[in-house]
């Protein structure tokens, strides 16, 4: 961790929060503090300068003109980039994974992205809409994702890139993949929040930000009902 | 109305009845969609020859075309798509019903309000508000302010009634004219009912700029759309008119949110000659609007039905709900929406110290949000074991779309 506390910086909420995107920086706060973590979490709007100096940077989703104008401001205060090469986390979804990597395309227009991910977006034929999950790289050593996917795009990953899951439910990626990462920058397209979803996933990226290999466990029964309920409305609507 | 027209609105009239007659709904749907079927310029059939007033926007609209109906009331017979049917076939169906009227007051769902313009040729629109809601299935909050605006371009004869509060509709309210085609801008009567609401509108609708916020007001920095000075406000219990003049307003619906729906009835109803010292009075006989803050009594306690169905709607239900026993529901069927996310845009905290229940389709998702925002809880599978859970006396019960009416049911379809 870069100080006394865990900072975490919640990327222009003003532009990139379409759909409860505050849930992640709030359950990654909480199981930071769960944990004794004093923890800071700061809202960073996009008339404001980015710090450079925090652990976590979380980007939400977006409509397609906030995206544009999210990744544009991104590139021009560069205070992401700088915080990327000072080894901090990055966690983008949905919009926010888009972005980062080397272009996407917003009201049919490509846009540049931040080239912080190898991998590029375009549209696809349909929207996928739905829940989405996947079987998590093992060497992540995650349980299954799940979450609910909602976007245009599709995602094709270059070599550098990892894919986050094997897709099992929805589109992901391309309907192969789902996600990507690289070293401590990880992006999706899950909603839900992600984390809300995905308990597992946050202690990752907690782990990744102060580089403690094992953080103790907590209580998670009702996340634990929550994944077990939607795995099962998954498997029924595929029966 | 042309031989077609009649017999269309006859079937409509009909199959109304019948749908009623076999408990499948309230035939407020089926009736217009037969007589569309017939007759596709059915709607425009029925519509001419009476003054209308269509009222849109995400929240709001079901109770505030309810307090219009009963403003306008005061000048003759209103037809009105009262169950909350608010697409062309309700409308259809609810003009067909009234028989001829010289008024009526249609809730138009926001993306058919284009299509409504068109058919109804209206002398008043009310814009109400926009903000995110099913975004699975509905249309991106600036995209639908967009559709308005070009709505309204086509339509610069229509008086407009809209929100100054909310920067998406002052935006969509106010497309510019063409002064070179002698196309004038739409007239707007400004109303404040106040937004507690403010997170789909940070960014300015017209150049992208941020939005600035203090008090009441809001501007954007980067082009002059600012808030407009509003003709109607409300103030303390009432409303102020434009000629500076209070009128008490005494509901018997609850929270500030329907304060601000009676001042848009108040000037909906101006537009067609009402004197809110007339209409005033009238506002008061709105009990419950197709269930929605309807009471019941049962087993000793005294049950409150609260319609939430979206961030913004969850906000306005916290200020109105008594500090009681609570339950809230939520299910994700297609009507609500499928991605339960949105609980994330609520904050859940004006609930701590009071008893919380969940349950609903979807209680887990609504669990883990409650235990992120620190407000305990306890878990009930049906609604009865909710009653029993709670001591005699109010309780609350707050519930998204299809969750409020599973509960509607349970209590024998309360209007």
């Amino acid at each position: 961790m870069s100080s006394e506390s865990l900072r975490i910086v919640w990327i222009y909420p003003d532009l990139l929060s379409t759909y409860g995107d505050r849930g992640n920086a709030l359950i990654l706060a909480r199981r930071a503090r769960q944990r004794g973590m004093p923890v800071e979490v700061l809202e960073v709007r996009s008339d404001e300068r980015l710090p450079a100096t925090a652990d976590i940077y979380l980007v939400g989703g977006g409509e397609d003109g906030p995206q544009a104008l999210g990744a544009q401001r991104l590139l021009a205060d560069g205070g992401l980039h700088r915080a990327v090469a000072q080894g901090s986390v990055v966690f983008g979804v949905c919009a926010g994974y888009q972005l980062l990597g080397t272009s996407f395309f917003a009201k049919g227009v490509q846009c540049r992205g931040l080239e912080l991910l190898d991998l590029r977006s375009d549209r696809g034929e349909s929207r996928a809409v739905g829940e989405l999950a996947g079987e998590i790289d093992p060497r992540l050593g995650l349980p299954p994702l799940t979450g609910f996917e909602n976007h245009g795009g599709r995602t094709h990953l270059g070599p550098e890139v990892s894919p986050l899951a094997r897709v099992t439910a929805g589109v992901g990626n391309d309907g192969a993949t789902e996600g990507a990462w690289r070293g401590k920058l990880l992006g999706t397209y899950s909603h839900g929040p992600a984390l809300a979803r995905n308990p597992a996933l946050a202690d990752l990226l907690l782990r990744w930000a102060t580089g403690a290999h094992q953080l103790p466990p907590l209580d998670d029964t009702w996340s634990d009902r929550l994944r077990n309920e939607r795995r099962s409305a998954v498997a029924a609507a595929r029966a | 109305m042309p031989l077609r027209a009649k017999v269309a609105s006859s079937v409509s009239r009909t199959a109304a009845a019948l749908s009623r007659a076999a408990g499948r709904g309230d035939g407020s749907v089926i009736g217009g969609w037969i007589g569309l079927k017939i007759d596709p310029d059915l709607l425009a059939h029925l519509s001419a020859g009476r003054a209308i007033a269509l009222v849109s926007g995400t929240n709001g609209k079901t109770t505030t075309t309810r307090l219009t109906s009963a403003a306008v009331g005061v000048l003759g017979r209103v037809a009105t798509n009262s169950f909350g049917a608010n697409m062309p076939s309700g409308h259809t169906s609810a003009l067909a019903k009234a028989g001829s009227t010289p008024y009526a007051v249609l809730e138009v769902d926001e993306h058919y309000l284009a299509q409504v313009l068109e058919a109804t040729e209206p002398h008043v629109v009310a814009l109400l508000n926009l903000s995110r809601d099913q975004l699975d299935r509905a249309k991106e909050v600036a995209m639908m302010a967009q559709l308005w605006r070009a709505a309204l371009v086509r339509h610069t004869d229509v008086r407009v009634v809209a929100n100054a509060d909310d920067p998406l509709v002052v935006w969509a309210a106010t497309p510019p004219g063409d002064p070179a085609r002698g196309i004038n801008p739409p007239h707007v009567t400004w109303f404040s009912a106040g937004q507690r609401w403010h997170d789909d509108s940070w960014v300015c609708p017209e150049c992208g700029s941020t939005i600035q916020r203090s008090g009441e007001q809001w501007w954007c920095t980067g082009c002059p759309l600012r808030r407009p000075e509003p003709h109607w406000v409300v103030e303390d219990e009432g409303v102020l008119d434009p000629t500076g003049a209070w009128h008490k307003v005494s509901l018997q619906l609850p929270g500030k949110v329907n304060l601000g729906n009676a001042a848009t009835a108040l000037a909906v109803a101006a537009e067609f000659g009402v004197r809110p010292v007339d209409a005033v009075s009238r506002l008061g006989i709105v009990t419950s609007v197709a269930g929605r803050y309807a009471q019941v009594d049962k087993d000793g306690r005294n049950i409150r039905l609260l319609l939430a169905k979206n961030p913004a709607s969850w906000l306005e239900a916290f200020d109105m709900a008594d500090e009681a026993p609570t339950l809230l529901s939520i299910n994700a069927r297609d009507p609500d929406g499928l991605d339960t996310s949105w609980l994330y845009d609520v904050d859940f905290a004006p609930l701590r110290g009071r008893q919380v229940l969940i349950t609903g389709d979807r209680a887990y998702d609504l669990a883990v949000r409650l235990d992120v925002n620190d407000v305990p809880f306890q878990h009930v599978r049906t609604f009865d074991d909710a009653l029993r859970s709670v001591p005699p006396g109010r309780l609350e019960v707050i519930a998204n779309y299809t969750a409020f009416q599973d509960i509607r049911a349970e209590l024998d379809r309360v209007i």
